[in-house]
């Protein structure tokens, strides 16, 4: 092994983020790193780069432990990294670049010829064809990107880690740099690959692993797993008995107060689609990470607006303009990322739990301190917050208790329509059992729930019925007998073909 | 806020206060010395709370912007056009009530014109303020006509020179719009939502915050508060200099808000604590002066008081401080049970 990793374990203040991962990289290898969200992949790559500090485990170079404390560091030993958004200089030249912080020098000052002559160098063999003395941005993110490679190589030489290199490229400069590699790879690197593409993924790796919640999950070559199987590791799909036996009983609501979303949409983030929302019934939306799961959220909140058709209910039509608008038709909105979309990390546990009421009624009505008092500590004892007392910034808290104050701060409103992007990601499994029973007590009194979730198994227990969304376009939904997680992952890993023949 | 906890929140700040005094009061034993004279109090603590009012008042409405995580390096230009605005209107031979109204109305559009640039363009504070703290000047003086624009009138120049009860009307006027200000803010939902935005703007808005008008409406506090410390200023010297009415007093308000223990980033704030801040500041600006250091010191000797109080409040220092009170607390408490 060229890099491996033994029971590497990483958490941070409510989470476990890396929970004893075993990791193996070959030299001459490239090796695919994949996982949805907060998997535990960028935690991994961090702790191997030195960004982070782990908290137990080992970290093998060749078979001898390395303590990396930075990315410099890593770099020595012979670790380089290549982000997503290009971490170069786009202003300086491509010579400078390259040779930033080992230009030739003489007396202290830049040879300007030996530099470019050193880049020119340093390029051969990737392919390109560019002159070094021009700027870095005059040129493709495809060329930026190969630059940045050929620097990471130059500086580490061993081991590659490419992260999402090609989120930003069209077709043919993702197999120009594939071709680049591909050829690193003859050279004896080891190479982590990681991105969403899953196309992308089986045609450039060797080997696959596989990671969810924090733990590694399988290891296999590339060649021995299908798309399906990819998926199913993923999302995970070990029944557990709990959730299996759960029974759904019928949404109590008649289409006639219902809220009905018709040709919805917003350009270039997810195509137009309609949706009927029946009072006490939970939707669940099933999907990989990127296929408009949580733009198709933003819409119906109007955090995103739809630049395309109608909303109504009963009453007629429904102003869903910006999230003041949703709030007043009585809509809530629980964020997938807490921490930027969600908390209000430094404000109390109370403030953060009156904040949607508060912001509702308007700042000249202020809910009494009383008031707010007693709805903070009936919030704290129903959900069972695990907090000291009312007025700890909620910040402080763990995530799983973070959730439930932004689900305390939503149900003060009384809404009549809920939306949980990602409701159980990142929390403990205690926390996770108690949101689910919170959804179903809550759907009994009639509110409207859609629940966006990867956990499958979780979506089957509380759905009615189940969207599913795959590249920004809703493609099927399942009703009945059909909620189960093995026709959901089949409508999301079916074959792009059909998807294209339907659009 | 409970008494506790609010004397909790300014203790540093009270107690920078009484060292700075103490400290000037070693060079200028007087400094204590209040006298009632021809209906007025005459002291070097009435000055200090004479002088101190732009810087004050500027330092409430900079809280409110502190707070939402802005910055306003506007309000000494506004100062300049409000004050400037008020000169002309009693010039033209308006009341004391339309050239109130007219600097009101100035420092409210300013407000907004900033408001605007910040909440619908999404430029950054610092660089949406830095085009009104240079183009105000010359709006202002614009509106002066390039001269110093003077005037005559006892009924304005009381707001800068008169006194209520003996007490220097503009202290007055800081002290009842600080307490206007806080009323308003912690009586109504107001200070939450500020803060609120202030920590997370997106989440807030996500929660139903009304971010933009909130933005804007903090800018324009800003604005008023400009404006009525432009007046003061323009009173005071019965008439309106363009280019040095408030001039640098925008630094001064941010300094007066960061010794008030507000964080540049946003979140919490407390509007008494900056003003304490801007009596701090007051009361080194005086002490100097008293100490009788010669002028060319005066901006050292500030810079490096300034220097020792952020210091001292800094978080790397601060956990020292409060561990070496709470041990003098209990050796005294341990004494007092000794029966010493």
């Amino acid at each position: 092994m060229l890099l491996s990793t033994r029971d590497l374990t990483k958490s941070f203040p409510g989470t476990i983020a890396l929970d004893r991962v075993n990791f193996g990289l070959k030299a001459g290898e490239v090796h695919a790193l994949l996982g949805e969200n907060g998997a535990g992949k960028s935690t991994l790559i961090k702790c191997l780069t030195g960004a982070y500090r782990r908290d137990s485990g080992d970290i093998l170079f060749e078979g001898k432990p390395i303590f990396p404390q930075s990315t410099l560091e890593a770099q020595a030993i012979g670790i380089g990294t290549v982000y997503q958004e290009v971490n170069l200089l786009p202003n300086l030249t491509v010579a400078e670049n390259l040779t930033l912080g080992h230009q030739p020098t003489r007396f202290g000052m830049i040879r300007p010829r030996a530099m470019q002559a050193l880049a020119q160098e340093m390029l051969t063999g990737y392919g390109l064809d560019i002159d070094v003395r021009r700027p870095l941005e005059s040129y493709s993110v495809a060329v930026q990107q190969i630059v940045a490679i050929a620097r990471a190589v130059h500086l580490s030489g061993r081991v590659l880690i490419l992260d999402e290199p090609t989120a930003s490229l069209d077709a043919r400069e993702v197999q120009m740099l594939f071709d680049v590699i591909r050829d690193l790879r003859g050279r004896g690197l080891g190479i982590i690959f990681i991105s969403h593409f899953l196309d992308q993924v089986f045609e450039i790796s060797d080997s696959l692993t596989i990671l969810r919640n924090g733990r590694h999950i399988a290891t296999h070559p590339a060649v021995e797993v299908d798309r399906m199987q990819l998926i199913t590791l993923m999302l995970g799909r070990e029944l557990e008995e709990e959730t299996a036996v759960r029974h759904r009983p019928e949404a109590t609501g008649t289409s006639a107060d219902a809220i009905r979303f018709t040709g919805v949409g917003r350009r270039g983030r997810i195509a137009p689609f309609d949706l009927t929302v029946r009072k006490g019934e939970v939707i669940g939306m099933a999907g990989l990470l990127g296929s408009g799961r949580t733009e198709s959220a933003e819409v119906l909140f109007g955090a995103v607006p739809s630049d395309s058709g109608t909303v109504e209910d009963g009453n007629g039509p429904v102003d869903l303009r910006n999230p003041r608008s949703a709030i007043a038709a009585s809509f809530a909105f629980a964020p997938e990322d807490r921490k930027t979309d969600g908390i209000i990390a430094e404000l109390s546990v109370r403030e953060n739990i009156i904040l949607a009421l508060q912001a509702r009624q308007g700042w000249a009505r202020p809910i009494p301190q009383a008031e707010q008092q007693r709805m903070a500590e009936d919030y704290i004892a129903r959900l069972d917050i695990r907090t000291p007392d009312a007025e700890k910034p909620v910040g402080l808290l763990s995530g799983g208790n973070q959730q439930k104050v932004i689900l305390a701060r939503w149900l003060a409103t009384n809404p009549r329509f809920l939306i949980l992007d990602e409701p159980t990601r990142g929390i403990d499994v205690g926390a996770h059992a108690e949101i689910l029973r919170l959804i179903e007590d809550v759907v009994a009194q009639g509110m409207s729930i859609l629940v966006i979730s990867s956990e499958l198994e979780e979506l089957v227990a509380v759905s009615h019925r189940v969207i599913v969304v795959r590249d920004r376009h809703h493609v099927s939904e399942l009703t009945g007998a059909d909620v189960s997680p093995d026709t959901i992952l089949r409508a999301i890993a079916a074959p792009h073909t059909i998807l294209e023949a339907a659009v | 806020m409970t008494g506790t906890k609010l004397l909790r929140r300014i203790a540093p700040q009270l107690l920078t206060l009484a060292a700075v005094i103490l400290l000037v009061s070693i060079y200028y034993p007087a400094f204590y010395q209040i006298v009632f004279v021809n209906d007025r109090l005459v002291g070097i603590p009435i000055d200090v709370v004479k002088r101190g009012a732009p810087v004050a008042l500027l330092a409430i409405g900079m809280t409110l912007v502190i707070a939402t995580r802005g910055i306003d390096l506007s309000v000494g230009a506004v100062m300049a056009i409000c004050g400037a605005s008020a000169a002309w209107a009693i010039d033209q031979g308006y009341g004391i009530g339309a050239a109130l109204g007219i600097a009101g109305a100035a420092g409210l559009v300013c407000g907004l014109w900033n408001g605007v640039l910040v909440a619908f363009f999404g430029i950054q504070p610092i660089v949406a303020t830095l085009i009104l703290m240079v183009a105000g000047r010359g709006v202002a003086q614009l509106i002066t006509g390039g001269t110093i624009l003077t005037f005559d009138s006892n009924e304005f120049a009381y707001l800068g020179s008169g006194t209520l009860i003996g007490v220097p009307v503009p202290t007055v006027i800081w002290v009842l719009t600080g307490i206007a200000f806080g009323l308003l803010v912690r009586r109504t939902a107001l200070g939450l939502l500020v803060e609120s935005i202030g920590v997370n703007l997106r989440a807030s808005t996500l929660a139903g915050i009304n971010s933009r008008v909130l933005l804007i409406a903090v800018y324009m506090g800003s604005g008023v508060c400009a404006a009525l410390a432009g007046v003061i200023a323009t009173a005071d010297i019965r008439g309106a200099d363009a280019n040095n009415a408030g001039l640098w007093l925008e630094l001064d308000a941010i300094l007066a808000v960061v010794i008030g223990g507000n964080s540049l980033l946003g979140g919490r704030f407390s509007i008494l604590a900056s003003l304490l801040g801007a009596m701090i500041i007051q009361t080194i600006n005086t002490g100097i002066l008293l100490a009788g250091f010669p002028s060319e010191f005066n901006l050292v000797i500030k810079a490096v008081l300034v220097i020792v109080i952020l210091v001292l409040q800094s978080p790397r220092i601060m956990p020292y401080l409060e561990l070496l009170a709470s041990r003098f607390k209990r050796s005294s408490a341990t004494r007092l049970e000794a029966g010493e």
